[in-house]
């Protein structure tokens, strides 16, 4: 007897219209306000001119690197060159599209990770759903992002949000979880309320970890940003993506090596940022 | 189970009543079970449930250093936990100053942990990346008391554990003692009345941790603070404790003061963990005096001494006054050529006698008894209480070793 084949497929589908259906207002809401948010940012960033917006990220990188003058230099030079290449606003929209994107993956993330560090329960739902989310092949979701914000940037950044989280889910929980059994006992015992023991002896005793977690959701945010571009996400990525498309081997490795600069940058910020 | 009869006028600091803790997902069978009388074996053969502390009873009293001791695995740590209930017990009362902790509720229990209780921890468990400052001035932070009064108290509290001017150090750079220093300065910050330590120095270096201890002793000294003391080392127990609790399998063994849990041991249990115990650090000068008897008295004469040491076959006499304090010694030889000089006690007699006190411990007494025999053992007053002679210390120490 052949077993009938089961409708996951459809399943999705109907889920998906139906939300769809019934919160278009909401996501249009949604939409209407990230993208402001990203626009905004993007034009602040465009609001200096180049070299200006260079030099104030060398001498950043001098101060937060603790007078790390190589860092300071490569971010300047670095900013310099993808300027040189034309880059210039393109890498400021995807600069705009990350930091909007991580940021919103982290304000998910973090609380969703503490949720799951502090409850069994909680703990067993999202493990399975972060498997799924990391192992799930990033491109299908941007299929569900088309359907429900069209095409542009805020598919994107939903897209990139939803790929770059899990990391910052995991190592907050691991963060909170690793705290030393005696450390909250410590809180314990001295009558500290479970917000105290939280936000006083737990989270910036997991404070290293959960920063290795934004500076995962920041590379991934990246990675995902350029991948979004096939569904209309603007930055690098649209120049790689049509560098692809066009066989134009000069102009995508140019868009690509802009986005390992910006990579970088990012990366040594928030590397550096990290308590030791 | 011997109960300590250790007669202080002191008032009951915490009563804990039928205490039981059950590690496990249904307590209530075993529970049961123990309100039967089953053994603690029986309960988890037939349950599966394990009998973390079973029915323990005991009292603290107000002031004193109560050394909870026992093997790992014998239930001290958890017994521990369950006075300020970071391990929630499964049943029992634990009173203290006439309220129940075991049923205070949330809000209750925080009062009772802010105001009445300090802990200090094994491996220290400073919050790493707080100033020794603002690690001392946890306890109070929480409590909502203003910067500047919780950073008066917390100098404070750091100048009595000797750590002035390493406010503002990170705690890892400081040495384990130091540390410990730190958790110590923590727990008295919040001035409790009641200091919960777990194997507080066990973390420590021997030279350290004996130091911690002379100082812990010399800080209750001044503090007067009742301290529970968790302790796997016997010889910690026995420097430390007013009164130690010897717990076996979660339950207690016996509970007495050192000397009496090393002349009286109350099962087979106990006598063997007491056997490697070194003695000499134990016994004091008064479990090993003889009584001073005979002495002889000023108003009398040499040749009274001398008949009184033939007598009972001794080479010397303590000479007393009236009120039986020490005046000094005659020996045989000075004895028989004072009578025949017909000369006074007063005249033979020399006051150069070696006096101990009656807590003076015997590794003391060791080194000077070989040329000093014998030594009178006196009041702070010189009121004469007994003697030793170099026959009953190694007398003593070989009784307690067979």
């Amino acid at each position: 007897m052949a077993i009938p084949k089961i409708p996951i497929g459809d399943g999705v589908e109907y889920v998906v219209n139906w939300i769809e259906d019934d919160f278009g207002i909401l996501l249009d809401i949604f939409s209407d306000v990230t993208d402001y948010i990203i626009s905004g940012l993007n034009d602040t960033l465009l609001l200096f001119p180049p070299i200006v917006f260079a030099l104030i990220i060398g001498i950043a990188a001098y101060f937060i690197g603790k007078k790390d003058l190589k860092l300071a230099i490569g971010s300047t030079v670095g900013l310099l060159l993808i300027e040189n290449m034309g880059l210039w606003v393109l890498s400021m929209e995807t600069i705009s599209l990350v930091i909007t994107s991580a940021f919103l993956a982290l304000i998910i993330a973090i609380p969703l990770g503490i949720v799951s560090a502090k409850n069994e329960f909680a703990y067993h739902v999202i493990k399975p759903l972060l498997d799924l989310m990391q192992t799930m092949p990033s491109f299908v979701y941007l299929i569900p992002a088309v359907i429900f914000f069209g095409l542009g940037n805020v598919p994107g950044l939903v897209a990139t949000i939803v790929f770059a989280m899990p990391p910052a889910i995991r190592l907050t929980t691991l963060g909170i979880q690793q705290v030393p059994k005696e450390l909250t006992e410590v809180a314990d015992a001295f009558g500290s309320t479970p917000w105290q023991k939280l936000t006083k002896v737990e989270l910036p005793t997991a404070l290293p970890s959960i920063m290795a977690g934004v500076n995962q959701c920041i590379m991934l945010s990246l990675s995902m940003v350029v991948i979004a571009a096939m569904i209309g996400a603007r930055g690098l990525g649209y120049q790689v993506l049509i560098g692809i498309q066009r066989v134009d081997i000069g102009q995508g490795f140019e868009a690509g090596l802009g986005i390992v600069i910006i990579a970088i940058i990012l990366d040594r910020f928030t590397q550096h940022l990290t308590p030791k | 189970m011997l109960t300590g009869d250790f007669n202080i006028k002191q008032e009951k600091k915490i009563e804990v009543r039928n205490l039981t803790k059950i590690f496990g997902k249904k307590p209530k069978k075993a529970l049961s079970l123990i309100e039967s009388g089953s053994s603690k074996s029986e309960i988890f053969e037939k349950t599966g449930q394990n009998v973390g502390l079973y029915n323990v009873n005991f009292d603290i009293y107000e002031g004193e250093i109560f050394v909870i001791m026992g093997l790992s695995g014998s239930g001290k740590s958890t017994l521990l936990r369950c006075i300020n209930r970071l391990i929630e017990p499964t049943a029992g009362h634990i009173i203290l100053d006439g309220e129940d902790v075991a049923t205070a509720n949330s809000e209750e229990l925080r009062e009772i942990r802010r105001k009445k209780m300090g802990m200090v921890f094994q491996n220290f468990a400073l919050i790493p990346h707080r100033t020794v400052l603002d690690n001392v001035a946890y306890g109070l932070e929480i409590q909502g008391i203003s910067k500047e009064e919780r950073d008066v108290k917390a100098k404070e509290a750091i100048e009595t554990v000797g750590l002035k001017g390493y406010e503002d150090s990170k705690t890892s750079q400081l040495s384990g003692g130091m540390q410990q220093r730190v958790g110590l300065a923590r727990a008295l910050a919040t001035d409790p009345d009641v200091l919960l330590m777990d194997e507080a120095f066990s973390a420590l270096d021997p030279l350290i941790r004996s130091e911690m201890q002379d100082e812990l002793l010399a800080l209750e000294d001044k503090m007067q603070k009742t301290i529970v003391f968790v302790s796997h080392d016997l010889d910690e127990a026995l420097k430390l404790g007013d009164r130690i609790m010897i717990m076996h399998d979660g339950q207690i063994a016996q509970i007495g003061t050192a000397e009496n849990i090393l002349t009286e041991p109350a099962d087979d249990y106990v006598s063997k963990f007491v056997a490697g115990v070194d003695r000499t650090k134990i016994l004091t000068a008064e479990t090993v005096m003889k009584r001073a008897d005979p002495v002889v008295s000023m108003n009398s004469s040499p040749k009274v001494a001398l008949q009184l040491m033939r007598e009972h076959g001794i080479s010397s006499i303590f000479v007393v006054n009236r009120e039986k304090h020490l005046k000094g010694i005659i020996s045989v030889d000075d004895a028989v050529s004072g009578s025949k000089a017909g000369k006074t006690i007063k005249d033979v007699m020399t006051s150069d006698v070696t006096v101990t006190y009656p807590d003076t411990p015997l590794n003391e007494l060791i080194p000077i008894i070989e040329n000093s025999s014998p030594i009178a053992v006196t009041k702070d007053d010189r009121k004469l209480l007994g003697v030793i002679v170099r026959g009953s210390v190694l007398g003593a120490l070989a009784i307690e070793e067979a």
